[in-house]
């Protein structure tokens, strides 16, 4: 009796397991007849199961129910896919297609790229873009793109720092992969330990950004989205050279160890070993330097069951040196007869990401960030002695859902963090340690037309800043074609490494003061500030030609901020905001496709950052308040790609800036009030032999403008006017580099 | 325990044989060919009460839908879906809802589909 109910329960299923399926493919001819089309490729879309249609048009496939899209292709017909619920018949009629070419490319996607669609104002930079600029690391990645400014920091570390809406970078936070990574001890040089190739595209969110990566970021975030052993190249190689002595190579190994396990090893190595001082001030123009940074990730897929995962390990070991010609580390470490400095950092690094989408209801998804970082630095600028260790522990953990239906989108987190720093200032030692939990949820919702609207807030508990509340909102509407009007606002909070932030100031004769008023840092308070913004995009055609224009506003205001001053030039200080600070940023962005391939980009900014410092209400120093921007790039056009020529130009005018005061400085040690405006053009060409192998060659600021004496007092560098800081453009001049990539899958 | 044990399973029978899919997975070809049609047809699913996530693909035609089935059925949102003027593997939109497309959405039209490929 039992057998035969399983018996019966068994039918439905005999019934069901159809293993074949039919069908007939026809084509339309000129008179509008449909006639069968034998010879013609019937397969199952990523398998290798396939026939042909024999004679009278035909064709007979084995059928699994796995088997979800049939692909009916003829040479001089569209390529169709069909889906296949159910293994029954089918009757398909081929249409011709126009031309016979394989591949015909009608839009090309902008190497930059602004969301019409996003809540946020998201820029992406494309591996395209990131082209552009061929040297090297994720500092110099933003030359071309407007929304961030690239600066030096001093005329001793050969450091770039970058700035967005006139903050600099502990202002914005910076993660690779969504897992902050500039912060703490790399604040000051991480940029330049995340080397170019290894970054696949970078996103830069301008204002108050998402809630679900932490509280710090005030001014931005940016992402740096690396390369992944699925979709990178089998076998990269790059190598790079510059007459400035710098010498590079990058080298990405992929391969896959098993259907669902992927690996990758990326190395890179620079060095500079060449002395310069072409300014004839006695000191090198940039550092010398040497760098390893090895990674290796491993990326675990399984569609079937929802789950990627990646894991990383990377070590990094740099070395500076830099300070007078005639310096010699070994002899004349600390002493006071030749000025130099070292900087020599280790840093290791271990993550995991962990994601599940769970494959019958893909809104439904589950991921987890755990990070490791142990970074040491040592070092010492002339007679001052920096050292900085830092360990961290980072963890996310995001579910996302909805509710009701996926126009609600909710996503909520639990996030903790652990940061050790141990720091020697000169003879005076700061530990500390900072623990952090957090609570994440956010809201977003999408008419699925012309509104968008993300709310976020979060609630942490932090030793150092207490527990508070750190809520944001963006939205976007759309109120005709083509544009997109947004608005943000939010808040963040951080505690200021002073020193490692401002390592400059080591490179100086300054005085360091700690005004103390017995807060947790240093004994200072956090920093606060609300961000606000509002940015409107619109995209039109000029005589049938795509642009678009885009113009925001932003302002940032600090509740507190610890503010860095300057303004005596024997003295750096540090003290809790009293009064007011803020900054405004304007842009207006133009970009504007000229002709196929060619494409001009230009921006104008416009910024009024003010701080109240002791000495009164002035404008921060070494930011300049207009600044103009414009690119120009064309590339051929070849059918395969092969041959194709790439050219590019970059012209930068930065306005006036100001020094910070030197009034009460002997005569010769004054400096004007303001910085001449400065204007630069770097230029690059790529010839692309094939998919395989390009060569690029290129000149940085060719027009050869440099700040005449960047280091003040460079004659007497252990005088009490001796100072780094006061840089305000190129420091090198011109210099030529070229480099080659070979690709390989 | 016994009785708990009984009550637990007397649940999941419960929930095997009576409740229906709160996530059901549907699948269907609706016929469109560009991203406004996608945006119309993710749209029209959508406000069909009790679908919870609609996604429609330009290139395979593939409507994706995970809907509860206490509150609507396939057939419900495929006509809501042609009520937008899309048609559907089963249903064919009236000629007024075809009509009031964009006219770059007109995807019965030969010269539309070509223009979009």
């Amino acid at each position: 009796m039992k057998s035969t109910i399983y018996l019966i329960l068994l039918f439905p299923l005999f019934l069901f397991s159809q293993n074949e399926i039919k069908g007939l493919v026809m084509e339309q001819n000129s008179k509008n007849q449909r006639i069968p089309l034998p010879g013609a490729n019937v397969f199952w879309l990523n398998t290798t199961v396939g026939t042909m249609t024999s004679d009278d048009g035909s064709f007979k496939l084995p059928y699994d129910a796995a088997y979800k899209k049939l692909v009916i292709s003829y040479i001089g017909f569209r390529t169709d896919t069909l889906l296949i619920e159910t293994p029954k018949s089918i009757f398909h009629v081929l249409k011709a297609s126009d031309d016979l070419g394989e591949v015909t490319i009608s839009a090309r996607r902008k190497s930059t790229a602004t969301s019409y669609l996003s809540s946020q104002n998201i820029s992406t930079i494309s591996s395209t873009e990131l082209l552009k600029a061929a040297c090297c690391n994720l500092s110099e990645s933003f030359e071309t793109n407007p929304s961030i400014d690239v600066n030096f920091t001093d005329a001793i570390s050969g450091t770039k720092q970058i700035k967005m809406l006139g903050l600099t970078s502990p202002y914005i936070l910076i993660t690779t992969e969504n897992i902050p990574s500039i912060r703490g001890a790399s604040q000051a040089y991480g940029l330049s330990f995340i080397p170019g190739t290894w970054v696949e595209s970078i996103q830069i969110t301008k204002g108050a950004g998402s809630v679900v990566n932490g509280f710090e970021s005030i001014a931005g975030q940016i992402n740096a989205e690396l390369v992944k052993p699925t979709t990178d190249n089998r076998v990269f190689v790059n190598a790079y050279g510059s007459l400035n002595g710098r010498t590079e190579l990058n080298t990405h190994f992929n391969t896959q160890v098993s259907d669902k396990w992927n690996t990758g090893l990326y190395l890179h190595a620079n060095n500079r070993s060449q002395k310069f001082d072409r300014n004839n001030d006695s000191f090198l123009d940039m550092p010398l330097a040497k760098q390893i940074n090895i990674m290796n990730r491993w990326q675990y897929t399984n569609l079937q069951k929802g789950l990627i995962s990646f894991l990383n390990v990377r070590y990094l070991k740099d070395e500076k040196q830099a300070g007078q010609l005639s310096f010699n580390p070994k002899s004349d470490r600390l002493s006071n007869s030749v000025w130099g400095s070292e900087i020599n950092t280790r840093r290791f690094e271990v993550s995991g990401k962990f994601g599940y989408v769970n494959p019958d209801i893909p809104y439904r998804s589950l991921g987890l960030q755990i990070a490791y970082s142990d970074h040491e630095q040592a070092s010492y600028f002339g007679l001052n002695e920096y050292d900085i260790r830092h360990k961290s522990v980072y963890s996310n953990l995001v579910y996302n859902t909805i509710i009701s239906d996926s126009r609600h989108k909710v996503k909520t987190g639990l996030n903790a963090t652990y940061d050790r720093y141990n720091e020697l200032v000169n003879s005076q030692v700061y530990d500390r340690n900072e623990r952090s939990v957090g609570g994440v949820f956010e809201y977003s919702f999408d008419n699925l037309d012309a509104l968008n609207l993300t709310a976020g807030i979060r609630v942490d508990h932090h030793n150092l800043l207490g527990t508070f509340l750190t809520p944001r909102v963006h939205a976007r509407y759309t109120p005709w074609e083509k544009s997109a009007f947004r608005v943000s606002f939010g808040r963040g909070k951080r505690a200021a490494n002073i020193f490692t932030e401002n390592q400059k100031l080591f490179a100086t004769s300054r005085q360091i003061n700690v005004q103390s008023s017995g807060g947790a840092i240093y004994g200072l308070d956090p920093e606060i500030a609300w961000n606000y913004g509002v940015s409107f995009l619109q995209g039109f055609n000029v005589f049938g030609r795509k642009a678009d224009l885009t113009l925001d506003f932003y302002r940032t205001d600090f509740e507190n901020q610890v503010v860095v001053d300057y303004e005596n030039p024997y003295e750096v200080n540090f003290y809790n905001l009293q009064g007011s600070s803020y900054a405004n940023s304007f842009q207006a962005e133009f970009s504007l496709n000229l002709m196929t391939y060619l494409n001009f980009k230009t921006a104008y900014k416009f910024y009024d950052v003010k701080t109240q410092y002791d000495s009164g209400k002035l404008k921060k120093p070494l930011t300049s308040q207009h600044r103009y921007f414009a690119n120009l790039s064309y590339e051929s056009y070849s059918e395969k790609g092969e041959g194709v020529w790439k050219f590019d130009a970059t012209f930068n005018w930065l306005g006036k800036q100001r020094f910070s005061s030197t009034e009460i400085s002997p005569q010769a040690y004054q400096l004007p009030t303001y910085s001449p405006s400065i204007s630069t053009l770097n230029l690059q060409v790529t010839k692309v032999f094939s998919e395989a192998f390009e060569i690029y060659l290129g000149a940085e600021n060719i027009t050869n403008v440099t700040q005449k004496s960047p280091i003040l007092s460079s004659e007497n560098p252990f005088g009490s006017n001796f100072d780094t800081t006061f840089v305000y453009g190129p420091i090198f001049g011109s210099t030529f580099y070229t480099g080659l990539r070979f690709k390989l899958n | 325990m016994k009785t708990i044990l009984l009550t637990v399973t007397m649940l999941f029978i419960g929930t095997l044989s009576y409740g229906q899919n709160k996530n059901a997975n549907a699948s269907i070809e609706v016929d469109g060919v560009c991203m406004m049609c996608k945006k119309r047809i993710e749209k029209a699913s959508l406000k069909t009460k009790g679908v919870k996530s609609a996604s429609w693909n330009v290139d395979t035609h593939e409507l994706k839908l995970i809907f509860d089935e206490n509150k609507t059925s396939v057939e419900q949102i495929e006509s809501n879906v042609t009520a937008v003027g899309h048609d559907t593997k089963s249903f064919v939109a009236s000629k007024e809802a075809y009509e009031s497309l964009h006219p770059c959405c007109k995807y019965r039209e030969e010269g539309v589909v070509e223009d979009h490929k």
